[in-house]
């Protein structure tokens, strides 16, 4: 028999409070929601905690501790805040490195050589496999599922950016220049725009626009 | 109504009932798990498929609504593939450990794995194990028996209000559990064990214990609340194994409160099983012949208006009755139930009843708890309020301490009686809502009138509900919640002093040179005067049987045949369920030989005779199994005497749930729950 | 004749030029939008109708009659709301993406007309977790809407007070599905409702709701603008319209494509994305939209059109449209068998079929693509497939079994023949799991 696995010790926080740019960050967020429908915001609330603990600590997740404070200002019951916190991949219970590699291994990508992608990670990141965090905590690696990304296959997310149409070499030196403290701008590998063909847009070349003062005229009618 | 035609048969069922519903009324068994009465319609386990004219698949029938001239198919192929497909998979990451598995025997997956699965398994890869979760004292978990069919998720927190179940994770992964390992809050948790189909969640004082079919089942009621709740107790040989909730609607539904359920295990410890007498100050086993001539000796010379009864909470009505009748026949009118000293005026039964009925929660529309926690005087019912309250048509507010959880929400109106006067002179808006009510109810706890100013308060309370409209010939909003179910009993057998009698303050203030105890241990021994003369006959008693002179070893309510009346006036039978324990004998029969003993004609020899006697006292106890309902036709009030309402804050009569009677305090199970429950540090770990 | 750049509804698909507020309306954005709002809500579902628009978001439902649910006046005060499904998670799929990063106001436009048409005077956009950037660009578009009172009270001088939000997911295919997205909405697990009753009755918050994919959305103002024919006269009749297609794998060139439907797969593969690495006679299968959409052998790519019903009488779908081409060099058995684990991944685990189902037959996919197998269990697999089907509340499980039902359909010799190796490798034994 195959054991789940169990979420490894690790120290939870004994307290968390929200700091002010999470607050601030709430206070816009409720407003979205009708009045007594505020539990809307728990993964609203959720992403705060673990943006914020991206901040303070260096290392995004969310700890149980959060997850109840987010109960309380939510006025759900804690269970059915620990519910959504598991239920939803992107939400990290346990701490996680600096830099968040996410392979994208679904088909679409696995066609187009996200192994290499996989090995590329495991080489750079000095990473043993899926679920790893390097011993200097700079780098979790993570499997996930298909990122919608499909037409700039292979696709590899650091944190909240894509990386795409990626190989072994370019993943080499993402890593690489993420080491070093870079942030390379996210989009194709291979100097695609968008996801447009390789080698530049073959349509949408011929749009008519309209002089600006005249398409700003026409609004509202 | 919508015509309905289930498997050829014609039927008619109201419009919004369920298919699975109307093929139940049609009389066609439809498998299920996750699909409950009392719960909400989850429709995650896929048992229930049917086949419906012109669906192109299979519908999960609990949820799916009837439509006029729906055609529906039971047991079509389309119907029997779905629902062995459906087993198939249920079964393949089952561990199938029936034989070391509690649920054996009385298992809904063994049965209906039987009845719709396919033969062998075709799984061949590994299966899955999912670590045990801590749920609390009583209930053990082998999540690796789990069907995710969330029944427990939604008991917890539909029912018992207490949403600290959830299922995490997700997909094959999804776990139920409480995430971060702590004992459910709730005193309903052997329920969850009731209504797991498998055998994921077990009884853990009932672990490895027995198999359904090595046990003797006896339907009786319990006792350990004053709802008395319809119960079956599980004997093999001379020892009770478990107690579990039977379905009656006007009570308990089908749920039980954890301390009736789990108490048992203090039928057989520190049991006074045999007499005792007090010899040169110390007590000593004796004979009963011994016993009596004791007794004899000692009351001989005494008056009759110096001797006095007390009876206990947990007493049957004929018990009572028969030792009353004694007492009559001693000539003394000193009797007392009432050990917490309530101010019941026993004049008229519905100045101590809980009058709008335990059913009658589910019509009201405003509530009133005044000086009383319902959710640990009587859980069951306390979920009844929950229930009505959920369904969106109930207001409730109460008087007591600040910052009760009573699992539902309830406006805190103040700590003491100063609140009732606002409520009558319009000082308090809550007057309001309960005016505006329909069916308003107020619930007077017993503890509040167990205070000096109880009578005041008693005469307070009634006069609010009547002022608020709760006392008309329609509907009796007046409720009394009493805490053990032998209390109204002795009330309505009449234990209470006669012309010129002493209460219990007067037998203890030296009004009595002689003290029968029935059962009688819920009040200070220790205020008993010195030489007085103190009978104790109970099958438990920690406190006052130390002090008695003589000990005469009675039955506990699963050893006698006994009548007892819950809190709303309802009259039902316990039933013997096993022996008293060695020379322990029933009540009544004690009563009697002391009657013969003391040369007092006790005019009955059998059970049956002290029934007719009883009956003929007070003819409510003729009803048996139902209970006189009906609106208020005469709203004077009871008398509030010399006293006024006090300043006091009223406190709540019950501190510790799980040891709040003789028989559960005698009871490893609940001393382990106190324990854990009055532990103010969370506890993290299972161990 | 291929569709030509004046017939394309998403003119920046590609961030040629800039998503702002400005340039959008220079391509014509906004153009006319209170006009379109005062012909009134029967008009602009009739046209809808009539345009013969197919929800865009893989079941094909017809657009017009499903706004047409929504009740037309709200007897007892609750209010209707519109619900923008971006949580493109489908593998395969992503082009979605491209028009909330690059031709934001196409959707957002679409929102309120939409909504008028429902009669909502609020729509929230669900977009997935991981389009963080898009999100960004989203309600930068939101709030330049806003300020520039497109949105809000009297939006677009229409009259119509109309607010617009956008809610991020965190990771769940299964929010894709409309009744696991409210959920979601609503603060909890994106378990899957039961039905009926139907959002349109019972949906966000109680309240009678309708869920809509973000292209089906987009697309509502030009069709309205250029009326209901103009987009009707683009593919078969029940197959209307223009559709962005993600064309992806072992191409020369993946793109995504806004195309019109009912055009030759073959054609639109060579034409649009530089055709199958080595050329068409290197096809091996194609998956033609989405995961969920049972894969289709060379022979019936040849000449099957794109479009419902061309591929639903293959027994396949259209789905996203995200065209997923695999040549001769795939190990066809690994592809979908990274697709079963996928299912097993997203499934929510509330019903048994699904919750038990997807984890034996992704075991049993990672055995066949070892071989370490019996020929017989070919049959146990889609027997498995077949009884996880049609028994769950959703139709994820549907989606889950078809990809592994088309394999056996289609390409059942080489699982025998992978089984066979393995036996000569091996012995003929078949060591199972335990060893």
């Amino acid at each position: 028999m195959s054991a789940q696995q169990d979420v490894k010790h690790h120290e939870e926080p004994a307290s968390f409070a929200f700091d002010a740019e999470s607050e601030a960050q709430i206070e816009k967020i409720l407003k979205r929601y009708p009045a007594g429908k505020e539990a809307s915001a728990v993964i609203p609330l959720l992403y705060v905690v673990q943006k914020q603990m991206g901040r303070a600590t260096g290392s995004a997740w969310v700890p149980r501790v959060a997850m109840d404070v987010v109960a309380t200002r939510l006025h759900m019951a804690p269970i059915r805040v620990y519910e959504v916190a598991t239920f939803y991949f992107m939400f990290n219970t346990k701490p996680i490195g600096r830099f968040h590699l996410q392979v994208c291994g679904t088909t679409p990508c696995w066609l187009r050589g996200s192994d290499e992608v996989l090995r590329a990670c495991k080489d750079a990141g000095a990473l043993k496999g899926y679920g790893d965090t390097s011993e200097d905590g700079i780098f979790t690696l993570s499997e996930v599922e298909c990122l919608g990304g499909c037409v700039n296959a292979p696709v590899l997310a650091v944190d909240d950016d894509y990386y795409e149409d990626l190989d072994y070499e370019s993943t080499v030196k993402l890593i690489e220049a993420l080491k070093r403290g870079e942030r390379p701008t996210p989009g194709s590998a291979r100097g695609r725009l968008c996801s447009a063909p390789e080698g530049g847009p073959e349509v949408l070349l011929d749009i008519p626009l309209k002089a600006p003062a005249d398409a700003a005229g026409r609004k509202g009618e | 109504m919508a015509k309905v035609t289930i498997d050829g048969a014609e039927i008619e069922v109201p419009n919004g009932a369920s298919v699975l519903q109307a093929c139940e009324a049609a009389g066609k068994e439809i498998p299920r798990f996750c699909y409950h009465e009392r719960l909400s319609v989850a429709g995650n386990c896929r048992m229930c498929l049917v086949e419906v004219e012109k669906a192109p698949k299979p519908i999960a029938s609990c949820a799916y609504p009837v439509a006029d001239g729906m055609k529906v198919f039971t047991d079509s192929a389309m119907v029997r593939n779905a629902r062995r497909n459906v087993m198939e998979f249920l079964l393949i990451n089952h561990p199938l450990d029936c034989p070391i598995c509690d649920q054996g025997g009385e298992c809904d997956l063994q049965d209906q794995a039987t009845a719709y699965g396919g033969q062998g398994g075709r799984y061949r890869e590994e299966k899955r194990a999912v670590k045990d979760k801590y749920m609390g004292p009583l209930i053990k978990t082998i999540m690796t028996r789990c069907i995710q069919c969330t029944r427990c998720v939604r008991f917890a927190t539909e029912v018992a209000g207490v949403p600290e179940l959830g299922a995490t994770g997700r997909g094959e992964n999804m776990q139920i559990g409480t995430y971060v390992e702590k004992a459910l809050t709730t005193e309903l948790s052997g329920n969850l064990i009731d209504i797991c189909p498998v055998g994921a969640l077990t009884s853990r004082p009932y672990a490895f214990v027995a198999r359904p079919w090595e046990l003797r089942k006896t339907d009786s009621v319990d006792v350990l609340d004053a709802l008395g709740a319809a119960i079956r107790i599980d004997t093999r040989g001379p020892e009770v194994v478990r107690i579990l909730p039977r379905i009656n609607e006007d009570v308990n539904e089908e749920w039980m409160a954890d301390r009736g359920r789990f108490s048992f295990d203090g039928f057989r410890r520190k049991r006074l099983d045999r007499p005792w007498v007090r010899q040169d100050g110390k007590l000593r086993q004796a004979s009963w012949e011994e016993a009596f001539a004791v007794i004899t000796e000692r009351m001989q010379g005494i008056p009759g208006n110096r001797v006095g009864a007390v009876a206990g909470d947990l007493v049957d009505a004929e018990s009572a009755f028969a030792l009353r009748e004694l007492m009559v026949g001693l000539g003394s009118a000193n009797l007392d139930c009432r050990q917490d000293g309530a101010a019941i005026d026993a004049s008229r039964r519905d100045y101590y009843l809980f009058n709008s009925g335990i059913a009658g929660i589910d019509e009201a529309d405003a509530l009133l708890i005044i000086g009383s926690n319902p959710r640990k005087e009587a859980p069951v019912l306390n979920a009844r309020i929950r229930k009505r309250w959920a369904a969106g048509a109930l207001k409730v507010a109460y008087v007591g301490p600040a910052g009760l959880d009573l699992t539902y929400h309830a406006e805190h109106l103040g700590e003491g009686p100063a609140v009732l006067s606002a409520l009558l002179d319009g000082g308090n808006a809550f007057a309001e809502v309960l005016k505006g009510a329909r069916r308003p109810m107020v619930i007077l706890g017993r503890g509040a009138v167990a205070r000096p100013d109880g009578s005041a308060v008693l005469a307070a309370a009634w006069e609010l509900a009547r002022a608020v409209g709760a006392l008309t010939p329609e509907w009796h909003g007046f409720n009394m919640l009493h805490l053990f179910g032998g209390q109204v009993g002795a009330l309505d057998a009449g234990f209470v002093p006669g012309p010129d009698g002493l209460d219990l303050a007067g037998m203890l203030a030296g009004g009595v040179d002689a003290l029968w105890l029935l059962g009688a241990d819920g009040f200070d021994a220790g205020l008993i005067p010195e030489g007085t003369f103190v009978v104790y006959q109970g099958h438990h008693g920690d406190r006052a049987a130390a002090r008695a002179d003589v000990i005469l070893p009675g039955a506990a309510y699963p050893e006698k045949e006994g009548t007892y009346v819950n809190t709303e006036g309802r009259v039902q039978h316990g039933r013997l369920a096993l022996y008293p324990p060695r020379e322990a004998k029933e009540d009544w029969r004690i009563v009697r030989a002391a009657g013969a003993a003391l040369g007092v004609d006790l005019q009955f020899n059998t059970l049956d005779a002290l029934r007719e006697r009883l009956a003929a006292a007070n003819p409510a106890f003729r009803l048996v199994d139902g209970r006189i309902a009906g609106g208020c036709t005469d709203t004077t009030g009871p008398q509030a005497g010399s006293t006024s309402l006090g300043q006091q804050p009223f406190a709540l009569p019950i501190t510790d749930y799980w040891q709040a009677d003789v028989v559960s305090r005698a009871s490893q199970v609940m001393a382990e729950c106190s324990r854990i429950y009055n532990d103010p540090t969370p506890r993290l770990a299972a161990e | 004749m291929p569709l030509s750049d004046k017939d394309r509804i998403f003119t920046n698909l590609y961030g040629i030029h800039s998503w702002k507020l400005q340039e959008a309306m220079r391509r014509g954005n906004w153009d006319g939008t209170a006009g379109i709002i005062a012909k009134g809500r029967d008009w602009i579902i009739e046209e809808m109708k009539q345009s013969g628009l197919r929800g865009r978001g893989g079941a094909g439902f017809p657009t017009g009659m499903k706004w047409s649910f929504m009740p037309k006046a709200s007897p007892d005060g609750r209010p209707s709301y519109l619900v923008v499904n971006c949580d493109e998670s489908e593998p395969g799929t992503c082009k979605d993406r491209d028009i909330v990063r690059n031709d934001p106001q196409t959707l957002i436009e679409g929102c309120l007309i939409a909504s008028f048409a429902m009669g909502a005077h609020a729509a929230y956009i669900y977009i997935r977790g991981e389009y963080y950037n898009e999100a960004v660009v989203l309600q930068a578009a939101i709030d330049e809407a806003y300020e520039a009172g497109l949105l809000g009270k009297n939006a677009a001088g229409s009259g119509w007070d109309f607010d617009l939000y956008l809610h991020r997911g965190a990771g769940a295919y299964i929010c894709g599905e409309e009744t696991a997205l409210i959920e979601s909405l609503e603060g909890k697990k994106g378990m899957p409702r039961l039905k009926p009753p139907f959002p349109a009755a019972v949906g966000l918050y109680g309240c009678p709701t309708t869920v809509n994919n973000v292209e089906t959305i987009a697309v509502v103002p030009e069709i309205l603008r250029r009326g209901a024919t103009w987009f009707a006269s683009f593919g078969r009749p029940r197959n209307s319209g223009t559709k962005v297609f993600c064309i992806q794998g072992h191409v020369n060139k993946p793109c995504n494509i806004e195309a019109e439907m009912s055009i030759p797969m073959r054609e639109l593969i060579e034409r649009y994305a530089g055709g199958v690495r080595g050329g068409w006679d290197n096809l091996l299968a194609v998956i033609p939209g989405g995961s969920s959409t049972p894969l289709l052998p060379k022979s019936i790519c040849d000449d099957v059109l794109m479009d419902f019903d061309a591929l639903r009488d293959h027994k396949s779908g259209l789905g996203t449209a995200a065209v997923i081409v695999m040549d001769k060099s795939t190990d066809i058995i690994k592809a979908i068998s990274r697709l079963a684990d996928f299912y097993k991944h997203e499934s929510c685990g509330q019903c048994t079929p699904c919750r038990e189902g997807m984890g034996w037959q992704k075991r049993l996919m990672d055995r066949m693509v070892e071989g370490r197998a019996e020929i017989e269990e070919i049959d146990l697999l889609e027997g498995v497939t077949r009884q996880i089907e049609g028994h769950t509340i959703c139709a994820l499980a549907d989606g889950g079994v078809w990809p592994v039902q088309g394999l056996i359909r289609h390409f059942r010799p080489v699982m025998e023949e992978r089984i066979r190796t393995y036996k000569q490798k091996h012995g003929g034994g078949m060591p199972l799991a335990a060893e």
